[in-house]
């Protein structure tokens, strides 16, 4: 269940990442310079931390621990 | 003068650090030259794993790139390699480590042939591997010379820059083995993080603060697509998305995964990976973009009327530095050159591990190991850096495609096709070495007919990465599925019963 829930999150995010809909537009602009399709993907860069962490978390592979 | 002084500087301190790692090493196993004695602590391994995959492509050519096309440039490499290498570290990195620390294995090829129960398709990986490796070696030594020869204001030439460059990577891999390698890494990484927000912050001051220099790309109808994406395809957008899977299947990456001490340090590095991303990426992208302002400087003005006059991209590889040498005060150019640099020699790890595959995969398979001693297999890892160094200098000079195209053409396409190999091998109990086979060939077959392919060539839409890398996973799972496995010992030391 935990890696089902884990792929979904995955997919989500590469879904995510093909923002066809800021395709064509520089606004609106973060910090009054950063254009959408900059700011909307380093946001998307920290969500992908985000997603790490919890995979570090609850996604861990078993067992690897024995070898070291 | 002062900047290429102080880059000198740094130059001559790595080189330091290189041999001081020398002296450290415990003595001539080769376990200790190439994995540094799988002895790696948690914030060298993050830091040093990162130095290695960001190169003269993420500084040089994600500038020159986004310069052409503008912030396309983040989304196409950078975002998408934040959500993509981490996974791969994560599920593939951990059972490499794994494996490697259980059997005492050093090399991927080492690896298939353990896993597969196989020799000569292992040698065929190696050869392909090796193929891939070598443009990613030359890209360093050009962002080498061309950053040496832009700093310095011409006073040093490409050639002598890119000579410089290898000569000091050269060194500090020959006596340093991994541990140099991952001690100058660390310490490039450091430099660059935290040098490169004080060169933003100091070029955006000398172009009239970001703010302005936005409005003014906004305002001139020229430049005002560059803050868009309309410049580039959604399909080609989302070929890229392929590319990051190539990492896993670098040879220097996938051998830098078994220097870990313990498989929790990945945990560190797999959450922060994307965080440095940003950092690094985020500046040199917009940077990139923003030096189609900077027509004060001569030879970006150069490159602007150039790429208006003839309608396609210019070779861009010099637009941070250009940016760097005008707006940042000597010393302070200085030291972000020297970070610069310092991405750029990430070219040392790949020379590592092409030194470490050769030794490993050919000349200790085949018998040299045993018949001469393991002193004689450092000795030929050693003679292979100085080779491997010299023909990636020669070619260099020779080199006329930038900096980004060389990597995507083939380095990116070949490696990203290579990874449902490790895929198979490390997750799959079915996997054979019948199905790696037929990967292997289609590759090989596909990266030749590449060369000949026009640049720009799409399948459909999409870059030859897409189909490159579902024709290989097609290939290994369907002929896998009608040939022998490996016996069900080996299946069983892989896969024990307890493993997910």
């Amino acid at each position: 269940m935990k890696n089902a829930l884990a792929w979904l999150a995955i997919g989500a995010l590469l879904l995510a990442h093909q923002d066809w809909w800021n395709w064509s537009t520089a606004y609106p602009l973060a910090f009054g310079f950063l254009p959408v399709g900059l700011w909307y993907h380093a946001l998307f860069t920290i969500a992908a931390a985000l997603l790490m962490a919890g995979l570090v978390r609850w996604c861990w592979p078993s067992g690897l621990e024995r070898d070291e | 003068m002062i900047p290429a002084l102080f880059v000198l500087a740094y130059l001559a301190i790595v080189l330091y650090i290189g041999i001081f790692a020398f002296r450290r090493s415990g003595g001539p196993a080769a376990e200790d030259f190439f994995l540094a004695g799988r002895s790696l602590g948690p914030w060298v391994f993050l830091l040093s794993l990162f130095g290695t995959h960001m190169t003269a492509f993420a500084i040089l050519g994600s500038s020159g790139h986004a310069f052409n096309f503008g912030i396309v440039t983040y989304g196409l490499m950078a975002s998408i390699s934040a959500l993509v290498v981490p996974v791969c570290l994560l599920f593939l990195g951990t059972r490499l480590w794994s494996v490697g620390k259980r059997f005492g294995l050093i090399t991927p090829v080492q690896i298939f042939r353990d896993r597969w129960e196989c020799g000569h398709i292992g040698t065929l990986i190696f050869f392909l591997q090796a193929a891939l490796l070598v443009p990613y070696i030359i890209i360093g030594v050009m962002g080498g010379g061309t950053t040496l020869s832009v700093i310095s204001g011409g006073f040093i030439p490409f050639w002598l820059g890119g000579l410089l460059v290898a000569l000091v990577v050269m060194s500090y891999v020959f006596f340093g083995g991994m541990r140099g390698t991952a001690w100058v890494n660390t310490f490039q990484t450091v430099l660059f993080l935290g040098f490169g927000a004080i060169a933003v912050t100091l070029i955006g001051q000398g172009m009239g603060g970001f703010t302005s220099v936005t409005e003014r790309l906004l305002n001139n109808p020229a430049t005002a697509s560059l803050l868009t994406r309309e410049k580039f395809s959604l399909t080609a957008f989302l070929s890229y998305t392929f590319n990051p899977l190539s990492a896993i299947a670098f040879p220097h990456i996938a051998i830098f995964c078994l220097t870990a001490r313990k498989v929790t340090q990945f945990k560190r590095t797999v959450i922060f990976y994307p965080i440095c991303i940003l950092l690094i990426w985020l500046p040199c992208v917009y940077l990139g973009v923003a030096a189609n302002q900077a027509t004060d400087i001569p030879a970006i003005e150069a490159k602007i009327e150039a790429r208006a006059a003839t309608g396609r991209p210019v070779p861009g590889d010099d637009v941070m530095l250009q940016l760097l040498n005008r707006y940042a005060p000597g010393w302070i150019a200085g030291l972000l050159g020297a970070g610069i640099m310092a991405a750029v020699m990430a070219s040392d790890s790949q020379i590592l591990a092409l030194s470490t595959m050769f030794t490993e995969d050919i000349f200790a398979f085949y018998g040299g190991k045993a018949r001469f001693g393991e002193s004689a297999q450092i000795f030929t890892g050693r003679l292979f850096v100085i080779l491997v160094t010299a023909f990636a200098y020669f070619t260099a000079l020779n080199a006329k495609v930038a900096i980004f195209d060389l990597a995507v053409q083939y380095a990116f396409a070949g490696y990203a096709a290579m990874s449902p190999l490790f895929v198979a091998a490390l997750c799959w109990r079915g996997s054979t070495k019948w199905g790696a086979l037929a990967a292997t060939l289609f590759i090989s077959a596909a990266t030749v007919a590449l060369y000949f392919l026009p640049r720009g060539f799409t399948v459909a839409g999409f870059a030859p990465v897409v189909p490159m890398t579902i024709i290989s996973a097609a290939l290994v799972w369907g002929v896998s599925l009608l040939t022998p496995k490996p016996s069900a010992a080996t299946i069983h030391r892989y896969f024990p019963p307890a493993s997910v």
